[in-house]
């Protein structure tokens, strides 16, 4: 009955908080709906056994990808709210609206016909962590090392995109003395 | 491929009482009243032990040697006047410091805290009850805490950035900066010690160093011991890494414009953070509770120390520039981590 409650009130939020994300025009707003949902899904792991699901998608989802976005965030004004475009909003409703009801027909068509089933069980006893691992080293063993691959090239471009200057210290840069700054200070 | 087989675990479970939901609501309400008492009871410890590092007294007016001071801080925080500033985004400004505070008791919740114990049959109601020494017994504890800890970014970036200061948005870019970077550091530091015991369960990590004090992780991990430690002291905002409300460079950083108990939440949570890592750290490398009979004055005693520790650092050490922080954390730390990590490997294969 627990898990009943707890599943209606977690979808309920995550639901009401996503929608925040999409309708408030306050950067804020969004942002801290969009992980505190996040939080609220890693609740549904934890409803349904999958521990180590539910804290990989709190530390990946919430502790880092969150975290970059709102560090994004830090170049616009947060306290104000944002003016947008909407140049065409009916279809942006029509084509939202039916790209939404083909994940829920996607999803809902296996557990409707009933042939939905476990390829991997979790076994009684046995830590979730070790389940999921054995399965990711045996069978997703190649897509496991292609990701890691792919996620090394992108580190490597983003840091040769973002480290043109990397060997220059802005703290001990001594080309400007500090009349010159204050020169210019008094200037303005 | 090695299971545990089914027969192991049934037996340990049967010397286990059975954890009720009543059991566990009292040992929540136990966390939040013991951790919120020594997190304010910290601030009085930590003032006295750096007043007596630097040849001062600290606090001896209120009450003998200063010891109410503490009630007379709570009752200055709770009756002060809860400002918020005009420009700043109300909501999020007013749920901010709540979030630091809930994430650092929610970690508590997946930690070994005090052992456990059975209420005894004459107290009315309540009697009987089995109160677990951890409230959610999680297979995966370490990274549930980790997991938590890394939630709790969000009190002081939110604080930041809804407060319409310019002090609060660079403590908010700080705080995203340092505990990010951090987070790398612990999550490979205690890697090591992981691989070795096995298992993420605090519990596993007790039985395996049970063996007195020769068995302590500490002897075979003692780089993991030192980085993580060194990346504890990052996560939680102390000195030398307290560049999140560094007062000679940005007045107060994200708790500028706080003030009364929203400003002492921020702080419970930080104490509560700074007790958290010094359980993990007691539990992981120093052998927990795992000393029969005085398990429970052993684990007070690392706790303790590693509280103290992180006092006798900040009466000794200067605070570090934001650039330093950053060569320590990807240069020197990192590198070094996952180094530890691979020769861990190598010589657990060999």
């Amino acid at each position: 009955m627990y898990e009943t409650i707890a599943f209606y009130l977690f979808s309920a939020l995550t639901i009401g908080l996503f929608l925040i994300t999409v309708m408030s025009k306050n950067v804020l707003y969004a942002m801290t709906s969009l992980a505190a949902g996040m939080v609220l899904i890693s609740g549904f792991f934890f409803i349904l056994g999958a521990d180590f699901l539910g804290v990989v998608q709190l530390i990946v989802y919430v502790g880092a990808v969150m975290a970059l976005y709102s560090f994004a965030m830090m170049f616009f004004d947060a306290t104000k709210d944002i003016k947008e475009k909407n140049t065409n909003p009916a279809l942006i409703f029509v084509l939202g609206g039916l790209s939404a009801l083909a994940l829920v027909l996607m999803f809902a068509a296996p557990i409707y016909n009933k042939s939905i089933q476990a390829l991997y069980p979790m076994h009684k006893g046995v830590g979730n962590a070790q389940d999921v691992g054995i399965v990711l080293f045996t069978k997703y063993l190649v897509p496991f090392e292609v990701a890691a691959v792919m996620l090394l090239v992108a580190m490597i471009a983003g840091i040769i995109l973002a480290g043109k200057k990397m060997d220059q210290s802005l703290t001990k840069d001594t080309s400007v003395d500090d009349d010159e700054i204050l020169t210019q200070k008094d200037a303005k | 491929m090695e299971i545990v087989t089914f027969t192991e675990v049934e037996t340990f479970v049967q010397h286990i009482p059975e954890v009720t939901a009543a059991g566990v609501i009292i040992k929540a309400i136990i966390i939040l009243a013991v951790i919120s008492a020594i997190a304010g009871f910290g601030t009085y410890i930590e003032r006295k032990v750096l007043a007596f590092m630097q040849r001062r007294l600290g606090p001896m007016h209120v009450g003998p040697y200063g010891l109410l001071q503490l009630v007379a801080d709570g009752v200055k925080l709770f009756t002060k006047e809860d400002i918020v500033p005009q420009n700043a985004n109300s909501l999020v400004f007013k749920i901010a410091p709540s979030i630091t505070a809930a994430t650092a008791f929610i970690a508590l919740a997946a930690v070994p805290v005090f052992p456990d114990f059975t209420i005894p049959h004459w107290v009315p109601l309540l009697g009987g009850v089995f109160v677990p020494s951890i409230a959610a017994d999680l297979n995966i504890g370490i990274l549930f805490v980790l997991g938590m800890m890394a939630a709790g970014l969000y009190g002081p970036l939110l604080a930041g950035m809804a407060q319409a200061n310019k002090w609060g948005i660079i403590g908010a870019a700080r705080t995203a900066i340092q505990f990010l970077s951090y987070e790398v550091v612990t999550g490979l530091s205690i890697l090591a010690p992981i691989m070795l015991v096995g298992s993420l369960s605090f519990v596993d990590f007790n039985a395996a160093q049970a063996g007195g004090i020769s068995h302590w992780l500490i002897w075979q991990q003692p780089v993991a011991f030192v980085l993580f430690l060194i990346a504890g002291f990052a996560e939680t905002n102390r000195t030398p890494f307290d560049l999140l409300e560094h007062e000679a460079e940005v007045v107060s950083g994200y708790a500028t414009e706080y003030s009364g108990m929203r400003w002492g939440m921020f702080f419970i949570g930080e104490y509560a953070n700074m007790i958290t890592i010094s359980i993990i750290a007691a539990v992981v490398f120093l052998g927990g509770y795992s000393e029969a009979g005085i398990g429970w004055l052993t684990i007070i005693l690392k706790v303790g120390f590693f509280f103290f520790l992180m006092l006798w650092v900040r009466a000794s050490w200067p605070h570090i520039r934001p650039d330093q922080l950053m060569w320590l954390c990807w240069k020197v730390l990192m590198p070094i981590a996952v180094i530890n990590v691979v020769i861990t490997g190598i010589v657990m294969m060999v």
